[in-house]
């Protein structure tokens, strides 16, 4: 009765899908948000104007938009790979800034490395850093102590504070007078770029993130069994898939691949760690996952738009005088959009 | 020395901690109900810059607090059509209103921040002000903070003394049972989000006209998600979320404390306390207080089949 | 002439896909009388009560109240007619109270609770019929007993005449059964019509006065007390059937290798609703199919589980070939070739989302893993996969469909395959031949005897006890979470067992 190519033809339906639905919803909201500026007497036209033409236009405005789509299809990815089996991490912004922190030490504690040997080092500890925030919450899922979504949350907050204190206390650049921020990190610490501009060698490591996620999840054992979570966790549990485990490796896995765009940032596009590394990578990353719906072509797409918008928050408060966090709006409006309409599936896992 | 550091803290607790406070309570009805709300600090944040923008405006902070509720009101219900009417998943939809809170409220208050106010003023009780000591720890506050533990006692009643709150913990714990017993859990959860965003805008009405008295982005700065957590550590009771807003307020206030005279504690730990606690207490004592929420949290309720 | 019954079912239909739940029921209740519908699973009992209390709707069929025609869409409908049930899983609140629970349900609550009134009301009746229970004490904290009592006040309290109960003694202490039956003694005398379905023999002769047996959707009879004895009901409820002559079946192959499965002693704590597994003995040899004959319920979910290494044990010891498996976890079990062939495959075997050659490998992950995990070898999966199809003669239309898509006996029948693909030395199967057509069902049952015959170890847990005498080399029959007899289908007959299922003879009586 269920013609056996029928199967292979929807699953590629389902990939392209995927990328329309992205824009199609992307459009539906910057409607709704061109709206909310006119209520509030500004010209939607010449902002939209504003985000795009500096954004698209030249090609100085693209590889800036690549540069911020690095963090956050990490940051997305991220959030793909424990959403998997339900997990919901929506700690990517702490994640994120504990890899810079892990990062920043080493680059500071063993800056006179050549760099073949530092770089590596760097990321490995941005991964470890983000990795065991994210691993912690985890094992305390999945030892059935605390929800994920609320401890990835809390310790947004501690990260955050963390870095805090490093910056204003025991790893205060002492040339910079006031200014909180670490002494800049030596040439061997940061991450090459690509012809000039500051698109760095991290876009490789996203990229790379992305298609190896998919990969494992489609075509390894490991995938299969996460696929298998995620369908029917019951059956999982009597074929004998450890998922606790799986909770805390993926976790893991995800606050890593956080911590290297938080290792990134503070490498490559800061060259020292500052308190506001990030300016919300981690919630825009959520955002993004939520809006592939899990698929890869997906989250590149909504990267890259959503890339646009941050940028475009801060054109905004530069030639409109709109402040940067009303892009929070725009966000805010593409989640509804997604979530009234995926009506029916309510039941939390 | 010892006695006007505690006072001092004691204070800054009460302060810190009615804010807080409502927020829990508010938190509390919804979750009796079913229903987590992440987005409590959009709540908040509408609160605050609705009480400052009208309390600027009007002069007066009567008229802040009523707005600030309405607002509160406003938006949760809108929270309310996501997540009950369209059964969009609690958390993400939370999320949502988080961002969409924060952002609303720096638009409308780009052109106030920064402003200062005179806002909520301090009430003096006769006789009770001036007793020494005492009064000057617990009765220099303003409205707000003293209708703060007689509403916890109010949401104490109506939870458990009145009909509707059996109805709604019944909702909450069970609903395939409630609509068995003949009630609507669906009507029953939008007031429960109506009731929580009116508590939660008068929380961030407190913060922006009550405590700072100025707006600023984000000002509520995680005090929201603190507020969910408080409300796991109080275990959905509004009694226990009185103390449990004390000492996490008690927290904020330690480090202001610290700094006033210059301890040298850092603080940034001091400020990672209340979040580590929340944590701590959950990790400690996660296993039993998930006995305690409500049974049916998060999930919707999809009618008959 | 007398008056008319209180309740009177008329030629009631209901169909469901697959099944005739209902046959042209006729059925009479009246006041002052304790009525016991008494049937097998799956004879329509549970079903036709539903319908009464509205939870569903009969195809066709009338209901008379005293005479006069009236319509039950929902259970509010029910209530109006005065008509109450207590359900085998109660809808009750365990956070809450008792009197919280109770008050829930009244129809006219004051809007301040008034707990001194309430808890009086609650004090008065369950006095008066002796429910004796703590109106403030929560609920999740009292037995089922206790729970059952409040659910009884419950109905009481809002003023229901007629007391429908669905197994009402399944999870009591026998202490507490006889209290239950002094209530229902209690509550005839004052006109409540009590309707109690089950299949426990002894407690219907006990207590019932009219007893009415269904068996396959229809009424077979109803009697009075007086003409009721234990022989007449177990075969009416069974039928006179005599058990046809099984296959030939080769030689017992005797214990020359350690045991496939042996339990010894083996006790769980059985929290929640689950059943708890008393001190069971149990040995299934290999090439030897070890039936299980009970009612759903006495505990085959819990010992299924228990074999798999879901469940622990409280105390005792489970062997699998030989090796003491009692904490190995899921996936050594199955690794050492433990088939598992569980009672809803749909909800706890099969992955809907998942093709079906994809359920096939997570099935047996371990074996089909290449390159330490990076890659899956398809062709052996769909290879085996396809080849146990054939060796069972079923044919599913695409191993590249979703599972969600197939038919229910589409995605029995590729559970069954996957699981019997790799010789399993063990297999463990759940009403394996329930929903399938007949030609499927003999196709099951054979490789079950096939795989017996060349030296796999069965445990069949079935309803069908003429499947049970056809296959099985040795027959154990469970009852309240023990095991109630083991004998060779010889040495029984259908009617002993069916004593033994509904506990009428030997351990576990009330």
């Amino acid at each position: 009765m269920n013609s056996s190519s029928g199967g292979l033809r929807s699953l590629k339906k389902e990939k392209f899908a995927g990328v329309i639905r992205v824009f199609g919803l992307f459009l539906l909201a910057l409607a709704a948000f061109a709206l909310v500026l006119l209520i509030f007497g500004k010209n939607p036209i010449r902002a939209y104007l504003d985000i795009f033409g500096s954004t698209l236009s030249s090609g100085y405005g693209l590889s800036e938009t690549l540069v911020k789509m690095i963090p956050l299809i990490l940051t997305a990815v991220a959030v793909a790979v424990p959403s998997r089996i339900w997990l919901i991490n929506v700690g990517g912004e702490g994640q994120l800034y504990l890899g810079a922190l892990f990062a920043t030490w080493g680059a500071l504690t063993f800056s006179s490395l050549p760099a073949w040997l530092l770089l590596p080092l760097i990321s490995v500890l941005g991964f470890l850093g983000g990795g065991l925030w994210g691993g912690l919450c985890g094992y305390l899922r999945a030892r059935g102590w605390v929800s994920e979504t609320i401890s990835t949350l809390l310790l947004n907050y501690v990260a955050i504070l963390l870095v805090s204190f490093f910056v204003f206390g025991p790893w205060k650049d002492t040339e910079s007078a006031n200014y909180p921020q670490t002494p800049e990190f030596s040439e061997a610490a940061v991450l090459p770029a690509f012809f000039g501009t500051r698109v760095h060698v991290g876009l490789v490591l996203a990229l790379a993130a992305l298609a190896l996620f998919f990969f494992i999840l489609s075509r390894t054992r490991w995938g299969l069994e996460m696929r298998a979570i995620g369908v029917n966790s019951e059956a999982a549990r009597r074929s004998g898939i450890p998922i606790g485990r799986y909770m805390v490796i993926l976790m893991f896995i995800g606050g890593g691949l956080a911590g290297l765009a938080g290792m990134g940032e503070v490498s490559a596009i800061q060259g020292r760690l500052r308190p506001s590394l990030s300016p919300g990578f981690g919630f825009t990353g959520f955002l993004i996952s939520w809006m592939a719906g899990g698929n890869p072509l997906g989250i590149l797409a909504a990267a890259f738009l959503l890339s646009v918008v941050t940028a475009g928050g801060d054109i905004l408060q530069m030639t409109q005088a709109i402040p940067g966090a009303v892009v929070n709006i725009l966000m805010a409006l593409i989640l509804f959009v997604i979530l009234a309409r995926r009506s029916g599936k309510g039941a939390a896992k | 020395m010892i006695e006007s550091f505690l006072a001092s803290l004691l204070m800054g607790s009460i302060h810190s901690g009615t804010p807080l406070l409502y927020a829990t309570l508010g938190e509390v009805v919804e979750e009796r109900a079913g229903v987590v709300n992440l987005g409590l600090e959009g709540v908040m944040l509408m609160g605050a810059v609705s009480a400052f923008i009208t309390t600027a405006q009007t002069g007066s902070a009567f008229w802040g607090v009523l707005a600030a509720a309405a607002a509160g009101a406003l938006f949760n219900v809108f929270f309310g059509y996501l997540v009950i009417t369209r059964r969009a998943n609690q958390l993400a939809s939370g999320l949502a209103m988080m961002f969409f809170g924060v952002g609303l409220s720096a638009l409308l208050g780009v052109p106030y921040i920064g402003s200062r106010i005179t806002g909520l003023n301090e009430i003096r009780l006769p006789f009770l002000s001036d007793l020494p000591l005492v009064g000057s720890v617990f009765f220099h506050y303003d409205i707000l903070v003293y209708l703060a533990v007689p509403i916890a006692l109010l949401t104490w009643w109506a939870l458990f003394s009145t009909r509707w709150g059996l109805s709604l913990r019944a909702v909450g714990e069970n609903p395939v049972a409630a609509f068995a017993a003949g009630k609507s859990p669906h009507r029953i959860q939008y007031q429960a989000l109506l009731i929580a965003g009116i508590l939660g805008g008068i929380a961030g009405a407190h913060l922006s006209i009550g405590l700072a008295k100025t707006w600023a982005e984000w000002m509520t700065a995680g005090r929201g998600f603190i507020a969910v957590a408080l409300v796991i550590f109080s275990k959905w009771h509004p009694l226990r979320a009185i103390f449990g807003a004390l000492l996490f307020g008690g927290a904020i206030a330690l480090q202001l404390q610290m700094q006033a005279r210059g301890l040298p504690v850092s603080p940034f730990i001091l400020d990672m306390l209340p979040y580590l606690l929340s944590i701590g207490v959950l990790a400690v004592w996660g296993g039993s207080r998930r006995q305690a929420a409500p049974g049916s949290l998060g999930r919707v309720f999809q009618g008959t089949e | 002439m007398d008056s008319p019954p209180f309740i009177l079912l008329q030629a009631i239909t209901k169909k469901f896909p697959g099944v005739l739940a209902n046959d042209q029921v006729n059925l009479e209740i009246l006041r002052g009388e304790v009525h016991a519908l008494l049937g097998e699973n799956g004879a329509g009992k549970s079903t036709l009560m539903k319908i009464l209390y509205g939870f569903y709707r009969a195809d066709s069929g009338e209901i008379f109240q005293n005479g006069r025609p009236i319509q039950i869409r929902s259970p509010h409908d029910a209530r109006k007619f005065r008509i109450g049930m207590v359900f085998q899983d109660f809808i009750q609140i365990p956070a809450l109270t008792v009197a919280e629970n109770i008050a829930l349900f009244l129809p006219n609550l004051p809007f301040l609770l008034a707990r001194a009134n309430l808890f009086r009301r609650i004090d008065e009746i369950s006095k008066r019929y002796n429910l004796t229970v703590d109106p403030a004490a929560q609920l999740g904290q009292l037995s089922i007993g206790e729970r059952q009592k409040v659910e009884l006040l419950k109905l009481i309290l809002a003023d229901a005449q007629v007391l429908i109960f669905d197994e009402p003694t399944r999870s009591l202490a026998p202490h507490e059964i006889e209290g239950l039956f002094r209530v229902f003694a209690n509550l005839r005398r004052d006109g409540y019509a009590l309707i109690f379905i089950t299949h426990k023999l002894q407690e219907v002769l006990v207590s019932a006065d009219r007893i009415t047996v269904m068996r396959r959707g229809r009424i077979v009879e109803t009697l009075p007390k007086n003409e009721a004895t234990a022989e007449k009901l177990i075969s009416l409820m069974f039928g006179e059937k005599e058990v046809d002559s099984s296959p030939p079946r080769k030689e017992f192959l005797g214990e020359k290798n350690p045991p496939a499965l042996e339990l010894r002693q083996i006790s769980t704590r059985g929290e929640g609703l689950k059943t708890a597994l008393q001190n069971i003995n149990l040995t299934i040899s290999p090439g030897e199919i070890v039936g299980v004959a009970g009612v759903s319920g006495n505990g085959q979910k819990e010992l299924g589980d228990l074999i798999l290494g879901l469940e622990p044990c409280s105390a005792g010891q489970k062997f699998l070939f030989g090796q003491d498996a009692t904490s190995w976890p899921v996936s050594r079990v199955r690794g050492q070739g433990v088939a598992f062939i569980p009672e809803d495959p749909l909800q706890m075997a099969a992955f809907p989302w998942l093709t079906v050659q994809e359920n096939m490998a997570v099935g047996h992950i371990s074996r089909y893993s290449r390159q330490k995990g990076l890659a899956i070898d398809w062709e052996a999966v769909r290879g085996d996969l396809n080849r146990s199809l054939m060796r069972l003669g079923f044919q599913i239309p695409s191993l590249f469909a979703p599972v969600g898509v197939l038919s229910g006996g589409n995605v029995q029948r590729v559970i069954l395959a996957q699981e019997t693909a790799h010789d399993p030395r063990l297999i463990v199967a759940f009403y394996p031949t329930r929903g399938l057509d007949v030609r499927s069902a003999a196709a099951a049952r054979e490789i079950l005897v096939s795989f017996r015959n060349s030296g796999s170890g069965v445990l069949l847990i079935s309803e069908d006890l003429d499947e049970l005498f056809a296959l099985s080399d040795r027959l154990a029959v469970f009852f309240r979470g023990r095991i109630a007899g083991v004998f060779t289908p010889e040495e029984t007959t259908v009617r002993e067992v069916g004593f033994l299922m509904t506990g009428s003879k030997g351990a576990g009586t009330s």
